[in-house]
């Protein structure tokens, strides 16, 4: 935990450090192209590896009743068993995190009025399922409003976003909810992974690098948009200038964007390698996007070898001569299988 | 590969989502300048330049605090300058031209200020 948070840290100190002492350029240009094709190449890459492993098998859950006779009611959107079935499992489980929403939590209580003693309970606990929907929601927003640094002139949809965003009108610059709530979600997926006891036993340096890279790329949005202010309009023109690959200076610019930029090609080239690898690889997932139809449909193991078949009906023909003169009954007498 | 149809048109939809924000600034105009009018018979702005570029909407912010909660209606710059605060009259009173320099930086950088659903562009300036 803790050395994912340093290693955070130093990312942003060498990035600080770097712009102030004129390397912007470095930062804010060439990471930031590096980091593109790295992400696209990574995540292409991964999703051939995974598109090469074979899946012979469905691999159903225990999510809900399969199909089966008619008088038992089938779990539709848990366990569909056909190719529309699956696209709404799979449109249900993108959009609102379907398989979360059942997340129950098992525990032990100590002195049970109707066991009179130690009764292990079962409850359902929405709260993993509210913050991780709230931070993708808020994530996508936050990512969409970016687009006013990229597109000149700026659509309209972009527009009524931030008007939504802002309709608090608190503040000048106005606060944007997104932006908050961000921050609040990552800090509950934080703590959720430091007080829970069993959570952080199996918590490794690859699920808080994440969280603290995401923190950091969070707080010095923040603080660029509300503290420690930068001038906007000049970090659209290099933006434009990055995205005409014709970069222009670094002049103007405060060391925090570049520390934000940075930050944010890190998770870009961390991204391919890492388990945030689940946004492409949901629609890989064999118990997501499989219909469960093993008892309808027979599926072939490809690798299997060619099957070497020999029938009784040949077994007769190769040795009915021999068979006919130890006496053994045969299905062809000689006489009538020489017609 | 398998299912090589499903997966290939997954990877195009990825490559072509994640790469927009290329194809969504170079469909359009480049911008390189802010390219706002300037007040022509004045020589400084309330504060330095830098500061009013970063931080206007934030003295905006004070300025309104000040007035409106604190009835203080004079700002004293950081060089000792005295203005009235006033959104109108006074910074309106030298950026005349609201089109081409206020609402110029901001519909670029999709700024939308709500101030103008109540406070009033100053006649005379091409609105
Ligand atoms: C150089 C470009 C530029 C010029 C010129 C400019 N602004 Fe802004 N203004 C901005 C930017 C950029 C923001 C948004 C800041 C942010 O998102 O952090 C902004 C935000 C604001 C806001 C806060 C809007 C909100 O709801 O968040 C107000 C109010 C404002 N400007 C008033 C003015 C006025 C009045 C003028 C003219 C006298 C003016 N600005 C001229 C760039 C400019
Ligand atoms: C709901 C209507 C409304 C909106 C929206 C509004 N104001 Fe005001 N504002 C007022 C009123 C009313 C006063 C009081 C005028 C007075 O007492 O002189 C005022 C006064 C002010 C003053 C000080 C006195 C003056 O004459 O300027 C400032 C500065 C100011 N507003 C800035 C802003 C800014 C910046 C915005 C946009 C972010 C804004 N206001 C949005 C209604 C509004
Ligand atoms: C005395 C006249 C005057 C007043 C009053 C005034 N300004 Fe200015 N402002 C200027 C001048 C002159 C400049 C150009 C300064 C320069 O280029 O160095 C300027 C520059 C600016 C800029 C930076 C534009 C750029 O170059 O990107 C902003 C933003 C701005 N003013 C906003 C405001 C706001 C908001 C107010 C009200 C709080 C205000 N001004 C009041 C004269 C004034």
């Amino acid at each position: 935990m803790l050395h994912s948070l340093l290693l955070v840290l130093l990312i942003g100190a060498i990035a600080w450090g770097g712009a102030t002492i004129g390397l912007a350029s470095l930062f804010g240009v060439v990471l930031p192209y590096v980091a593109v094709v790295v992400f696209v190449a990574g995540v292409v890459w991964r999703m051939v590896y995974w598109a090469k492993s074979p899946v012979p098998f469905r691999i159903p859950t225990t999510g809900g009743q399969e199909a089966s006779l008619d008088f038992i009611k089938q779990a539709k959107y848990d366990c569909p068993n056909t190719t529309w079935g699956v696209i709404q499992r799979m449109l249900l489980e993108v959009f609102c995190f379907r398989s979360l929403f059942r997340n129950t939590l098992g525990e032990v209580r100590v002195d049970d009025p109707v066991n009179k003693g130690p009764r292990t309970i079962y409850y359902s606990s929405k709260w993993l399922w509210f913050f991780a929907l709230m931070f993708h929601y808020c994530f996508l927003l936050v990512f969409l409003r970016h687009f006013r640094f990229f597109m000149e002139p700026v659509p309209s949809c972009i527009n009524f976003l931030e008007s939504l965003d802002g309709i608090m009108q608190i503040g000048s610059p106005r606060f944007f909810w997104t932006g908050g709530l961000l921050l609040v979600a990552l800090l509950f997926l934080l703590a959720r992974r430091l007080f829970n006891q069993r959570l952080r036993y199996i918590s490794l340096i690859n699920d808080y690098f994440p969280l603290f890279l995401l923190l950091a790329i969070v707080g010095t949005g923040i603080c660029l948009r509300y503290f420690d202010k930068t001038e906007i309009a000049q970090v659209k023109v290099f933006i434009m200038g990055l995205t005409h690959f014709s970069p222009v200076g670094t002049a103007g610019i405060n060391a925090l964007f570049f520390t934000h930029l940075t930050l944010v090609c890190v998770l870009l080239i961390y991204f391919p390698f890492s388990k945030l690898m689940h946004m492409p690889g949901v629609f890989f997932s064999p118990t997501r996007n499989l219909p469960n139809n093993s008892r309808a449909v027979r599926h072939v193991n490809p690798w299997n070898p060619p099957k070497q078949y020999f029938t009784y009906a040949e077994y007769e023909d190769t040795y009915r001569d021999a068979m006919a003169d130890a006496g053994l009954p045969l299905e062809k007498q000689p006489e009538k299988a020489a017609e | 590969m398998y299912n090589a149809k499903a997966v290939t048109i997954g990877i195009i939809i990825f490559v072509i989502l994640f790469t927009s924000p290329f194809w969504a600034s170079l469909l359009g105009k480049s911008y390189k300048e802010t390219g706002i009018s300037l007040p022509k018979n004045e020589k400084e702005c309330v504060e330095t330049t830098d500061f009013m570029r970063n931080k206007h909407m934030q003295l905006l912010n004070e300025w309104r605090d000040e007035a409106l909660r604190n009835e203080n209606r004079v700002y004293v710059a950081s060089n000792g300058k005295k203005w009235a605060i006033s959104l109108q009259n006074t910074c309106l009173k030298c950026h005349t031209d609201y089109k081409e320099f206020c609402d110029k930086c901001h519909v670029a950088n999709s700024v939308d200020p709500y101030c103008w659903t109540c406070h009033l562009i100053p006649q005379g300036s091409t609105k």
